[in-house]
């Protein structure tokens, strides 16, 4: 029997699933390294968020909503592996919980769900968590690969955090102090493979960089967004360090450590909460750039890009009201 | 250079499985079915009755008004019945039924195989006889040739693109007869560089083309007035619009002509029935058409006397399988699909695809995610995702201040969109609304 259809009569082999599942398959290398790095405490708080946002939109949907179930577009995955990502080893499970909650019931799904939330559902759990939990939030374990079982388990700075440290006692104490932290600062090679401290996904710029390269390749995302983002830190750093000769605002420190790639490659360029024209895509990568770098250079918090990314997100209604592509024939700029 | 548009774009498939098959004679059916309307505009007036005698190249319709087309006989036989008769999408036409018989062609047709090269007439003989050959833009628009080649007062022409590009997927009808029948078409964009009083066709061809690319390029170097520009292969490269901004850098302003910017523009096929109709006498009564499709089981290029049933053509190819799930006419990015086999084939008909339902399978429209791929792929920078939601929520002053009127109907929205919201739909409705508030 024939059909009859209105054009087109062909589509795309990118459906909604298909990029929710290689945005999962790009995280994997961040998670490896991750359960590399912190052991089998890294795996727990990584399944279990995963679990647990899977679970409260399921039970959203399907109690509070009575709807067909939305977790099969693998988008509660994505949102349970980035919270997860966000979060120190040690974190305790029933705080993931509560953080994969407000990630999924708040953020997402009060706002009608994928596609229609204002803000990037990962980070909305983060920050409360971070704002709920303080102490937690920002114990880092010291990453130790011979210890998967973490029977040992040492903590560590970050490398944001000997930065703020050395903002915080400049003045205060000797040059000596100073020298000794500064001492504590991983090497290049440390940072851009992830043998550092910090939230479980954050770490590795390689495996980052892996995953963001897989998104490429498969269409997923474009590179504006990423490549904007860390251009604009590059250079606001590199100008301050050029200027003030201060080891605070080292340039390349800066593009390797924090979340700034994961944020760059994985959050900021999230579909539901990030404008949709490409030049509205430059204008937020840009504007992430400059509150990132204001963040961490002149707040109480070592770490600015999730409320970087956060803050962006709220622009994201004007930006696209703003900025759209130019329509042909109505005249050149 | 390899030249292309800027705004947008989409890579499908390409899926050109006839590219190296030449054009055969797809033989004469037992009946043809002509309808009297195969051209935007007002339908032709019926000249015949029933049970005349009518020959290949015998005018059966006169052209009613300026936008109107005279409508020839494609065979030798009996006018059995002037009726209204469904297309092949459902629609009743009027067509003429002729019975065929013999092979018989009018005796001012010329039917060697010489190439003519001389232009011996003058614009108003060459217009002329364009126009009593029933030429429209086989493209697929289907506008009445001699209109578009009438330069209005105070315009002036600096280009005349001749439309190589066949970007849809499937078809090879066009790069089949520039392969073919090269000179001949260099021949015929000298005619309407002639009428046009320039010395300046481009024949674009895309990239995936590289047989005719070099077959046309050998020509033209032989031929003062006409080039060769290479495309890149990208949807919808062969649209006016697109094309216009390629080759020229300019841009048809919004509402306008591309006479506007100084352009004509020209399919390839409707550049070679130029020829024919000035250079042989031959009035347009036959095409070329691509049968293809993951479905059809020996796929073709044809050529085809007008008003040939589909059918005809889709047994020649192995017929249709309990697989296939929709017959197309056109191409697959903005073609229709078939309900009514019997249906002739007309001027305007550049392929019969049989495709399957793998082929053709949309999911389920799901929620909006946002990922803007309809912005990036619209080759007219429209913002389709907000079209969908004006559309459906009936705000008409919003569609028109968003320009949805400049769409094309290109289809690239729909073809990307990974949620498969049908976005095509949205703006092809949007712009039934907004002219029906115009109308009040």
């Amino acid at each position: 029997m024939l059909k009859v259809a209105t054009a087109p009569h062909m589509f795309s082999p990118l459906d909604t699933k298909r990029l929710m599942r290689d945005v999962v398959i790009a995280l994997m290398p961040a998670a490896v390294v991750a359960v590399f790095f912190f052991g089998l405490n890294a795996l727990t708080v990584i399944l279990t968020s995963v679990a647990a946002c899977v679970m409260w939109e399921y039970l959203f949907v399907h109690y509070l909503l009575k709807q067909k179930s939305t977790i099969n577009n693998y988008s509660a995955i994505i949102t349970g592996m980035l919270l997860a990502f966000n979060l120190p080893a040690t974190m305790p499970l029933w705080m993931v919980l509560i953080g994969a909650f407000m990630a999924i019931v708040v953020a997402k799904m009060a706002f009608g769900g994928l596609g229609k939330n204002i803000f990037n559902p990962a980070l909305v759990g983060r920050v409360f968590l971070f704002i709920s939990f303080p102490v937690q939030m920002t114990m880092w374990m010291k990453p130790n690969w011979h210890d998967f079982f973490n029977t040992d388990v040492q903590t560590a700075a970050t490398t944001l955090g000997i930065l703020k440290h050395l903002d915080a006692s400049s003045s205060a104490t000797s040059l000596t102090h100073e020298v000794e932290a500064v001492h504590d600062i991983p090497n290049y090679l440390q940072m851009f493979v992830g043998y550092t401290g910090g939230s479980l996904g954050e770490v590795s710029a390689l495996a980052l960089l892996v995953g963001g390269a897989y998104l490429l390749l498969r269409r997923v995302i474009t590179w504006h967004v990423p490549f904007y983002y860390l251009a604009t830190m590059l250079i606001l750093t590199s100008a301050m360090w050029l200027l003030t000769d201060d080891v605070r605002y080292e340039p390349l420190t800066h593009l390797l450590s924090g979340g700034l790639m994961l944020g760059a490659i994985f959050m900021a360029t999230d579909y539901a909460t990030s404008p949709m024209s490409v030049k509205g895509k430059i204008i937020f990568a840009i504007g992430c750039g400059l509150l990132t770098f204001i963040i961490r250079f002149y707040s109480a918090y070592p770490e600015g890009v999730s409320f970087a990314i956060l803050i962006m997100n709220a622009f994201v209604p004007l930006i696209d009201k703003f900025y759209y592509p130019r329509v042909y024939g109505t005249g050149r700029k | 250079m390899i030249k292309t548009f800027s705004i947008g774009g989409i890579h499908p498939d390409k899926h050109k499985i006839t590219a190296h098959n030449p054009i055969i004679d797809a033989g004469l059916p037992e009946y043809v079915y002509i309808p009297i309307k195969q051209h935007i505009g007002t339908p032709a007036k019926i000249l015949v009755k029933q049970g005349d005698k009518v020959k290949v190249g015998t005018l059966l319709a006169d052209s009613d008004g300026i936008v109107s087309a005279d409508i020839h006989s494609s065979v030798s036989g009996e006018v059995v019945k002037i009726d209204n008769i469904p297309d092949a999408f459902g629609y009743d036409e009027k067509m003429i039924v002729i019975k065929v018989e013999g092979d018989e062609f009018e005796a001012s047709i010329d039917t060697s195989s010489d190439i003519v090269k001389d232009i011996p007439f003058s614009v108003d003989e060459i217009i002329q006889k364009i126009r009593e050959s029933g030429i429209v833009g086989m493209g697929g628009a289907g506008f009445p040739t001699p209109v578009k080649t009438t330069i209005p007062e105070g315009k002036k022409v600096d280009f005349l693109i001749v439309n190589g590009i066949e970007c849809e997927p499937w078809l090879t009808a066009d790069d089949r007869l520039m392969i073919e029948k090269a000179e001949e078409i260099v021949v015929g964009a000298k005619i309407l560089n002639k009428i046009l009083g320039i010395q300046n066709a481009i024949v674009a061809i895309d990239e995936n083309k590289p047989e005719a690319i070099e077959v046309v390029r050998n020509i033209t170097r032989r031929y003062v007035g006409v080039n060769v520009c290479e495309c890149q292969t990208k949807y919808p490269q062969g649209g006016e619009k697109q094309l216009i901004s390629a080759i020229t850098g300019r841009e048809v302003p919004s509402g306008k002509l591309p006479i506007d910017v100084g352009c004509v523009v020209q399919n390839v096929g409707t550049v070679f029935a130029v020829y024919e109709a000035v250079l042989k006498n031959k009035p347009l009564f036959e095409r070329i058409v691509t049968v293809s499709g993951d479905d059809c089981a020996q796929p073709q290029n044809f050529r085809v006397r007008l008003g040939t049933p589909a059918s005809f053509l889709i047994d020649k190819c192995g017929g249709l399988t309990q697989k296939t799930a929709e017959v197309i006419f056109g191409g697959p990015m903005m073609g229709h699909t078939v309900i009514n086999l019997q249906a002739p084939i007309t001027k305007l008909t550049s392929g019969v695809l049989l495709l399957s339902e793998k082929e053709t399978h949309r999911p389920d429209m799901m929620d909006c995610i946002r990922c803007g791929k309809c912005v990036d792929a619209c080759p007219i920078g429209l913002r389709p995702f907000l079209i969908g939601v004006y559309t459906r929520n009936n705000m008409i002053d919003e569609l028109k201040d968003i320009h949805t009127m400049d769409c094309i109907e290109c289809g690239s929205c729909a073809y990307i969109c990974p949620a498969r919201i049908p976005l095509l739909d949205y703006c092809k409705l949007g712009k039934i609304e907004i002219r029906k508030k115009q109308k009040g």
